[in-house]
């Protein structure tokens, strides 16, 4: 029995290692899931160019960059809402309820729609806007760990009740630019390199991006945020207090949100409560374009960077080509049924 | 036996989930460097008495001790941080994570001076070199990559993983539960190898497992749980498979005068 068993294994190893080269591929992304993203953004680049070559021109690339910043800056936090696997749809509702705290506090009592707090020094309107936005994040985080509420359910609710806050408190009526003080518009500034414009605000994102990746590579906090959105169970077992963990999420989310909500006043020139509609699905967009998981525990910063460009740049190119906003639409909304097929398919990987 | 003070014990543990007795006045002895098989039917309180022990639930009543001290564990980092280890039915890795991030996951180690203290950089080097060697300690080292990520393993060596984890950080007490049960038959005789080297090291090991060849082949004695209680305490010496099944399906009882040692088996 034994003579007949073993050439019969030595049968089997020649297949056992075998990997096609489709598998290979899905390992590789596996391991590296800003791959596919970064594949897709180079491919979108090279057909636009051939189409218009008015797309690489320094101005068009300088403006993708502008266009990509709101979105952009929002994404992170959303990536990192996303890792935890939950979500937040009342990210641009918060925004503008930061953004609109910023700019009533900081204009004169005659152009504020709050007349009792108005006048406040710039830096002090820009600290509390922020601090509003994070506090948002705040609610959010204590009602999803404390209600054990889904985080879906939680942002639908807290979308309305901050839209409405936002109303309530500072009237539907926009701030217009020549009342806003400097400092709450810097970011839309911008200063040159070479033949580009770069805006202060794209830098600040740039900057997140940075600092995010950082964080969730290389610190604890990041190995946990991973975990809990992984698998929430094990991560307790493990030792995790996911509460404090999903909290500490929502809480930084709402700061990092804050932050955008300063960046729109500057690219947008003005304080207005009906600014980037339909903004919470296209920082969704942007996750899952990245290679982010919806189902939590993977997915990279870079990734998301990546996925929001891939956005302005698919909408920057049709339009210069000549398409109707209906086709840009349509081409997104393609991109994300496969970017979430690809990530489902990556996911059932076998060593 | 009894002038030897147990590394964990528990007394009189009651553990209710609603109207569901998980526990009703359970006790549990673990003795330096022995293997306790705690065995028992569904729904018997296996999982549940030594969740009291690995922090995952807290006792309603009841008094714990670790090495002689009482303890209350709140949660599983608590039991931890006394030295009590547990490798979860489930193994409680998570699977996006690679091995290193596993075996270190809720005690990362962070890089010396400013960098780690002031940018909490972790020290990725260290935890793989550590868990490279962890695993090689265990003679588990056939993982070619120590970055690679935990889902991509197969059941055997994810085990492999969750052991190697309590074996590193355990030192007073490496809780299993049911570490074979969803394992083939060469990676089960790995596991058992493990836990009789866990011994040989010194290290006192709690198993749950409903498999009676593999509880009769490495525990020194065998903890039987029936209907929320310690039903008998037997050794694979005195009693046989049948005697065990008998006891944890209430066909025979043990004479409670001398619990640990000389039972008198009555038909109940």
């Amino acid at each position: 029995m034994s003579e007949s068993a073993a050439p019969q294994e030595d049968l089997a190893d020649e297949f056992s290692g075998r990997t096609t080269p489709l598998q290979k591929i899905q390992q590789t992304l596996h391991r590296y899931p800003y791959l596919s993203p970064l594949v897709v953004l180079i491919f979108a680049m090279v057909i636009f160019t051939l189409l218009n070559d008015r797309f690489m021109l320094p101005n068009n690339l300088s403006l993708m960059t502008q266009q990509t910043v709101i979105v952009g800056t929002l994404a992170i936090a959303q990536t990192l809402i996303i890792l935890t696997a939950g979500i937040d749809l009342s990210i641009g509702a918060i925004m503008i309820f930061g953004q609109m705290f910023m700019a009533n506090l900081a204009v004169s009592a005659t152009a504020s729609n709050v007349l009792p707090i108005a006048g406040q020094p710039p830096i002090v309107a820009l600290i509390i806007g922020i601090l509003m936005a994070t506090a948002a994040g705040a609610v959010n985080g204590l009602l999803i760990v404390k209600l054990s509420l889904p985080p879906f359910i939680v942002t639908l609710g807290t979308l309305s009740i901050f839209t409405a806050l936002t109303l309530i408190l500072f009237k539907a009526r926009t701030i217009q630019g020549p009342e806003i003080p400097e400092l709450l518009k810097i970011m839309g500034n911008s200063f040159a390199i070479g033949p580009f414009r770069v805006m202060y605000g794209v830098v600040v994102m740039l900057a997140l991006y940075a600092i995010f990746a950082y964080i969730l590579r290389s610190t604890a906090w990041g190995t946990h945020v991973y975990a809990v959105g992984d698998d929430p169970q094990a991560a307790k077992l493990s030792g995790i207090n996911t509460d404090r963990v999903l909290f500490s999420v929502y809480v930084v989310a709402g700061f990092i949100v804050g932050i955008a909500a300063w960046i729109t006043i500057g690219r947008v020139g003005s304080a207005s409560p009906n600014v980037a509609p339909g903004i919470n699905l296209d920082t969704i967009t942007a996750v899952v374009i990245g290679g982010t998981s919806l189902f939590g525990g993977r997915g990279t910063m870079i990734g998301t960077l990546l996925g929001a460009l891939i956005v302005t740049v698919v909408e920057n190119g049709l339009a210069l080509a000549g398409l109707d906003q209906a086709y840009r639409v349509l081409a997104i909304g393609i991109l994300v049924i496969a970017a979430v097929a690809l990530d489902q398919w990556i996911r059932r990987v076998k060593s | 036996m009894t002038d030897v003070q147990p590394v964990i014990s528990g007394h009189n543990l009651v553990k209710t989930f609603g109207k569901v007795v998980g526990l009703n006045g359970a006790d549990l002895e673990l003795y330096p460097g022995e293997v306790l098989a705690v065995i028992g039917d569904n729904g018997a309180g296996k999982s549940t008495l030594i969740k009291c022990f690995s922090g995952a639930h807290t006792p309603d009543s009841g008094e714990m001790m670790v090495d002689g001290t009482v303890v209350s564990f709140k949660s599983t980092s608590e039991a931890r941080a006394h030295g009590v280890e547990t490798v979860f039915q489930t193994l409680a890795v998570s699977p996006a994570l690679d091995i290193a991030s596993n075996l270190y996951l809720g005690r990362e180690i962070r890089k010396p001076g400013f960098v780690g203290k002031v940018f909490r950089t972790l020290d990725k080097k260290k935890m793989r070199e550590a868990s490279r060697q962890h695993l090689n300690d265990l003679g588990i080292g056939t993982v070619q990559n120590i970055t690679q990520a935990v889902e991509t393993l197969s059941g055997g060596q994810r085990q492999a993983v969750a052991v190697a984890r309590a074996a590193a950080f355990g030192s007073q007490v490496i809780i299993l539960d049911e570490p074979t049960a969803a394992l083939g038959v060469r990676e089960s005789a790995r596991v058992l190898q493990l836990i009789k080297d866990l011994r040989e090291r010194g290290m006192p090991v709690i198993l749950i497992s409903h498999n009676m060849p593999q509880v009769f082949e490495v525990a020194d004695r065998i903890h039987v749980q029936r209907l929320g209680r310690r039903a008998a305490v037997i050794t694979p010496q005195t009693h046989t498979m049948n005697d065990a099944v008998a006891i944890m399906t209430g066909a025979l009882t043990v004479d409670v005068a001398d619990q640990t040692l000389r039972p008198v088996t009555t038909a109940a």
